[in-house]
């Protein structure tokens, strides 16, 4: 079994204009080791939708991704506010995102619905006043 | 339908990724909200907006999208432009609006697809 190959990113929450940057950088990274086409576009959606998150919701934070021969995690931490009501947050629709967020394009209550349909496995580790840590994991 | 063949067809001004115009694209959506354009939609080539900021050329990244057309006269940024050009996405921007640039597309063959495939 080869190493795993890792990537690790520090999201920055202050400055909404380079939310998403880690996600292209994991996409090309994924093409130029010669992944198929439907697991990069699983992944980087997942994960840009979690990063954007972050941004919108959490101030920043950390994104890791773990490249393995059968899996490939995303691990997203933060130290925002955390999940009150992890079921409601999970509907499609369901946003706490203010006005200036939406006028920006998202907002629409579907980053976290979106996050599950595209991975295997989505865990969500939150606690209210502390932060939230969200583990996706798609197979290969 | 080739690029190209949107740009001549929306009168559109290409900003960015000349060097892809020969690609082809069947469908399009059009939206300003990007949640939408990632929870939504699946193997559009074309994103018509209005919504100008860095994450509108992520997204169509994201998603795979071949070319992003801004109408109302939208200008992108350098900073979207680089992106693009870096993604090998194709950039124009239109002085139409969405809804007349997306009647175009439409009578001229283009169509949504839904979740499953289909037109």
């Amino acid at each position: 079994m080869s190493d795993a190959v890792k990537f690790h990113f520090e999201v920055d929450g202050s400055d909404f204009s380079s939310a998403g940057a880690a996600s292209v950088m994991v996409k090309k990274k994924l093409r130029q080791l010669g992944y198929p086409p439907d697991i990069i576009r699983k992944v980087s959606i997942a994960m840009y939708e979690g990063e954007i998150n972050m941004v919108i919701h959490a101030n920043g934070g950390t994104a890791d991704v773990e490249v393995s021969d059968e899996e490939i995690v995303i691990t997203l931490s933060d130290r925002g506010p955390g999940i009150p009501n992890v079921e409601l947050a999970m509907q499609e629709g369901y946003s706490t995102a203010r006005e200036n967020i939406r006028n920006l394009g998202f907002g629409a209550g579907m980053g976290l619905p979106n996050m599950k349909k595209y991975t295997d496995s989505m865990k969500i580790d939150t606690v209210v006043g502390e932060g939230t840590t969200i583990t996706m994991t798609v197979k290969l | 339908m080739k690029i190209k063949e949107i740009r001549d067809l929306l009168g559109a001004e290409v900003l960015a990724g000349e060097e892809n115009l020969e690609n082809d694209v069947t469908s399009a959506c059009c939206s300003d909200m990007m949640s939408d354009v990632l929870a939504y939609v699946k193997d559009q080539g074309v994103l018509i907006t209005g919504l100008i900021n860095p994450q509108v050329i992520r997204t169509a990244n994201m998603m795979d999208m071949l070319c992003v057309v801004f109408v109302r006269s939208k200008t992108p940024t350098d900073e979207m432009l680089e992106l693009a050009n870096e993604c090998g996405i194709v950039v124009m921007k239109s002085d139409k609006r969405a809804f007349e640039a997306s009647g175009i597309l439409y009578s001229n063959g283009f169509a949504p697809k839904t979740e499953d495939g289909n037109v």
